[in-house]
This record gives structure tokens, sequence and C-alpha cells, in this order.
């Protein structure tokens, strides 16, 4: 596998809140492809969307963050301020989860497309040029004329479009995309993630995809990194994972789907509730929910290791053929 | 949009007559009238009562009323009598001194009042926010009297740099404009502060930081034209208050404005000048109010096309 785009290591983010700082991101490693997309799953709380937040540098005020986080040859937690937000939106651009609220209520959509290159000084007729090859390319009809109408007058699938179109307009080789789908009708939804895959597809930029939905990753994932707690606790190929899980939470979250697992027609939901990372349990954070779980989990955290070729998992009891099943562990 | 107007022009009419009926029925309840007050204490009961029938006084309060609502549909005010001059005409002469001093007064609170609040509201809690939050209830707090007073004594009687009293040229406007437009750049500037601070935390803020945008670029660009109605809300409602005149700063400064006019007329019972003003300030700030709802629809595209429809 040739080098990656992203590469984030040992990741570690403080959020303050009243009663101290939380580590929301605790030791996160994980990578991302050129021309492909990496999905980044997990409950609520897992730090999914810290993650992308910090990746691109929009973290809350007064957020504390460790680690590295390498784009290319350059270490974008230890680069200036001014590097920084030059990589925003050239270079890494961001698709928000409620696209109502994240384009500007005041400005036509074809202003907001184009704020990058009107900041380059591109002229007035080449602007409306851009602004309707871009709402073009995110297929909205008639883009001519639609490039002088509000965020109000789109359909909420069409300002994702559109917001997809202003993720677009700084040539971005990463763009990040946080719930894109959830804020939207489930027919809408399909539409949208087409339309990423064809992104992707025809465009090779490559996304890095936070979503707490497996159907969503399944449809336009290749690769998937799986959180809780604010850990990762398994990353690879996103079919292999799906089929195969090497971590038990996995392969409770795939058990929770049936739509995935076309054998099971009754969905067979996570027992207890997602770990606050506020009050992370010791061991493995999963233990307490762990069906295999046996003393070691409570004691000894477990490493992201790789247990099969290009299979990573952070679970003592994963070996290079599949978990073990539940009979066969005695605590 | 026409539509918008007429409707707003309607319901103005409306607002002025209510306005009118209010302050005709308010002068009456003081003690004393005319009458009384311009014979002085020295008059005798009958030569008071000859008075009041002149005055036309002696009928019931709601003959009065009609006639007088009559005659201000024919556009006649009536007479000053303490002036002996129409009493429009005696409000509309001392109306400029007045207009002067309140465009010169909301124009500073206005720019300073913007300038200051997104200092403040770009970053909340900051340094600069906690000096200039404090600073300005402090501006909000102090008397316009005592402000007035300090001013004079810096600016007029220790470094002579500007005339303390009267009018008529620019240096006469610098004191009572600026004593006027401290508390209301105080106000804008702390409405300012807190609508733009609610904005920057609006997701659309968030989009914009992800273009690379530097957060002045942000502020500017983005979260200011979507703070402001609020802001321009008050401006419309502050720039009525001081057309009314401010009596203490017109006293203070020895401004012929509406204010002490006003003052005046009451303590003369010169009902028609009381009248007459309370009308046309209901005039001005119901056009006011019609350019505020105006402005919301350019800053607000939703606005403007809700009214379209």
């Amino acid at each position: 596998m040739s080098e990656p785009l992203l590469d984030v290591r040992d990741l570690d983010v403080f959020l303050p809140t009243r009663s101290g700082p939380v580590h929301v991101l605790d030791g996160v490693s994980f990578s991302v492809d050129a021309a492909r997309t990496t999905g980044l799953i997990g409950e609520s709380g897992s730090g999914k969307t810290m993650a992308a937040m910090a990746i691109i540098g929009l973290l809350p005020a007064g957020a504390v963050t460790r680690g590295q986080l390498w784009w290319r040859s350059e270490d974008l937690l230890a680069v200036s301020s001014r590097r920084r937000r030059q990589v925003r939106g050239r270079e890494i651009a961001m698709i928000f989860q409620d696209p109502l609220a994240s384009l500007n209520p005041g400005q036509t959509v074809g202003r907001q497309v184009t704020e990058i290159p009107r900041r380059d000084g591109m002229g007035r007729a080449e602007l409306a040029r851009t602004a309707t090859h871009l709402l073009d390319r995110v297929g909205i009809p008639d883009p001519a004329q639609r490039t002088g109408n509000y965020p109000h007058q789109f359909s909420g699938g069409q300002r994702q479009r559109a917001m997809t179109a202003l993720a677009l307009a700084g040539q971005p080789q990463l763009i990040l995309a946080d719930e894109p789908t959830t804020a939207l009708d489930v027919t809408v939804q399909a539409r949208i993630l087409d339309l990423l895959r064809h992104l992707r597809d025809t465009e090779h930029t490559a996304m890095l995809l936070v979503s707490h939905d497996l159907r969503v990753m399944a449809h336009v994932a290749d690769d998937l990194v799986v959180m809780y707690a604010g850990r990762v606790c398994e990353r690879g190929p996103a079919q292999a994972v799906l089929r195969e899980p090497r971590h038990p939470y996995t392969k409770a979250l795939v058990a929770s789907v049936p739509a995935v697992r076309a054998r099971t027609a009754i969905a067979d939901p996570l027992p207890g509730s997602p770990a606050d990372p506020a009050h992370r349990p010791a061991g493995c954070a999963f233990h307490p929910r762990c069906p295999l779980a046996v003393l070691r989990c409570r004691v000894e955290r477990p490493t992201v290791r790789e247990v099969a070729p290009g299979r990573w998992t952070a679970c003592h009891l994963a070996e290079a053929d599949g978990l073990p099943d539940a009979a066969e562990v005695r605590p | 949009m026409m539509r918008m107007i007429g409707r707003r022009l309607a319901l103005g009419a409306f607002v002025m007559w209510g306005c009118v009926t209010l302050i005709f029925v308010i002068v009456r309840l003081a003690p004393g009238d005319q009458a009384s007050v311009a014979l002085g204490p020295d008059a005798t009961a009958d030569e008071i009562a000859a008075a009041r029938t002149r005055l036309g006084l002696d009928e019931p309060l709601v003959v009065q009323y009609v006639s007088y609502l009559g005659r201000v549909l024919r556009l006649d005010f009536g007479e000053s009598y303490r002036l002996g001059q129409p009493a429009m005409d005696a409000v509309l002469s001392r109306f400029p001194a007045t207009l002067q001093l309140t465009v010169a007064a909301m124009a500073m609170a206005i720019v300073a009042g913007l300038i200051l609040g997104c200092l403040a509201g770009g970053r909340p809690n900051g340094v600069v926010d906690r000096v200039l939050s404090s600073t300005a209830i402090s501006l909000q707090s102090f008397p316009t009297f005592w402000v007035g007073i300090m001013l004079i004594l810096v600016f007029a009687l220790h470094l002579r740099a500007l005339p303390s009293a009267g009018s008529g040229s620019l240096s006469h406007l610098v004191l009572p404009a600026v004593t006027l437009a401290l508390p209301q750049t105080a106000i804008v500037a702390r409405l300012t502060r807190s609508s733009l601070a609610e904005s920057m935390q609006d997701g659309y803020v968030q989009t914009a930081r992800s273009k690379g945008l530097t957060e002045r670029e942000v502020l500017v660009g983005h979260a200011l034209k979507n703070s402001l109605i609020p802001v321009v809300t008050i401006i419309g409602i502050q720039t009525g208050v001081l057309l009314g005149g401010s009596v203490v700063v017109e006293n203070v400064f020895a401004w012929p404005g509406l204010g002490s006019l006003i003052v005046d007329s009451v303590a003369a019972r010169d009902y028609a000048v009381v009248q007459a003003a309370a009308l046309l300030i209901a005039g001005v700030v119901v056009v006011l109010n019609l350019l505020a709802d105006l402005t919301y629809a350019r800053l607000d595209p939703r606005i403007r096309v809700g009214a379209g429809a």
C-alpha cells in the first residue's frame, strides 16, 4: 500500500468542561489513503466527530490536542496557525451534518460556494461560471439559475449538495464528511451517498466519512475505523471488517443492524449504554458490555495490534482467524 | 413589498391617532388649564371663566376632542397662546436643532458601537470583551447631566477647546452630541456584542472557518450581517427617543431643541404645542419603524421572500 494521505498518530484531545478537562480522544491512530473513502464509525460520544474537527483544526476553544496529524510531509499539529488556515478549504475541506445550519442564510448559494476563488481575486464572470459549474457537478438541476437562490429556497437534499459543492470549491485532496446524511430524509440519503461515491470515483478525492450508521458505511466506505469511548477498537478494509469483525464491539454493532447481516432478520440491539469518555472504564473501555470479557480486559488496556494482514484490533482475545465464541471464554 | 409598506403606513396612521388621543387626554388630566395658568394666581374666577369660554375649554371633553380631530385632519394644529404663532410652526422651528443633534449623536453611536461590539463579540469573554462590557455598563449608568457637565468642565472650561453652550456651528454641536452619544454607544455596543457572540456559535460560521477564512473575515463576511437585526431595531427605537428631544442635554448646553419646548409648553398648559409635538414625533417614529422593517428585509432574505409572497 502506498504512503497514506493523512496519518493520525496517537491523537489525544482534551475538552474543557465545568468538572475539568475530559479526555475525549485517547491515543487515536488511523490513516486515510488517497482516492479512498475511510469510514469513521461509532456511537454518539465515541469521539468520531471530535476526530474530524481535530483534523480540520476547528475544535472548540480551550481544547488541548496532543499527538501527530501527518498530512503528507507535515504535522498539522506543529505548523503555524497561518499554514493551518491555508490547509483548510484548499487541501482538507469539510461537509457538516446539518446543511441548513451550515449555510449562511444571508448569502446566495452561488456566493457561498465560490468564496475561496473570490478570495483569490477571480473576476465576476468567471465566478458566476465557477458557481454554475460547481452546482452542476453535485447534480443540482438548472444550476445557472440556482446560484442566485438563498439556502432557504433549496430543499434539504439540495442544500447538502450545495454544501458538497462548497467543499469541492477549493479542490481539496481530502473531504471530511460529518454525518452528511443524518439530517436528511431516508430517500434523499441514498442519493447523497451516491453523489459522494461518484465524487470519489470521478474526482479521486479522498474522504473521511463520519457516521453512526453502518448501512451508510456498507454503502460507501472502502476502509473502516471503529471507535468506542474515544479510542479506536478496530480498523481494516470495510467489507472484511463488516463480514468478520475482529472486535466484540464491531460484532455487536453489525448484529444490531439487520440489513447488514443478511442471515438474521431480527436486529440484536447492543446491551447497555455507550461509555462516557469522562468516566471511561479501566482496561478495555468496552468490557462492561462485552460478552467475552475476561479478567484481563478489566485491568489491562488492549493495544491496537495487527491480527491479520491489514486487520487491526484492540482486543486481547482476537486471533488471526477471528474472535472466540462466548462459550469458549471462561472469565 | 409595496403591500407591506402600505400595511405599515395604515398601521402607522392608527398609531398616530392613538398617540394624539392619549396626549389629548393626558395634558387635560393635569390640574389647572391654559386659562388659569396664563392669567396667573391673581386672576379672579370671572376672568378665568371668561377665558375658558373664549378658548372653548368649557365645552365637554368629547366635544373638544372631536373638534380637535376635525381640525387635525384639515392640518390645522391650533395656535400657541403662549408664543402667538401656529403650534406646528413653533414645533417645526425647533425640530431641525433636535434632528441635527440626534443624527450626529446616533451616527457616532452606531459607528463606535458597531466597532466596539465587534471587537468584544468576536472573542466573547476575552480581555477586550471584559473591559468593553464593564465600560459600556458604566457609560449607560452615568446620569446624562453629569456627563454633560463633566465634558463642559474638561473641554470648555479647562481645555477651552469647545464652546460650552449655544448652537449654530459645528463646534457647538460636539459636546451635546457626544453627551447623547455615549449611552447610545454603550447600548449599540452591548447589543452588537451579544448578538454577534451568538452568531459566532452558528453552523455557517464553522463552515466559513472551514473555508480557511481568518477570524476577521468570518466575523465581517458572515456573522456580522446575521447579527444586525436586533441592533437595527434598537437603533430605530433609540433614534425615536432622541428625536423626542432630550430635555436634560438641551438644558445643560442651552440647545434650542424640541425637548425644552415641550417641557415649557406642558408647564404653560399650551395644549396645542404639546399635541402638535406629539403628533410630529409619532409620525417620525412610524417612519423610523418602517425603515427598520425595510432594513430587516435587506439583512435577511427569508423576510424579503416571505413579504413578497
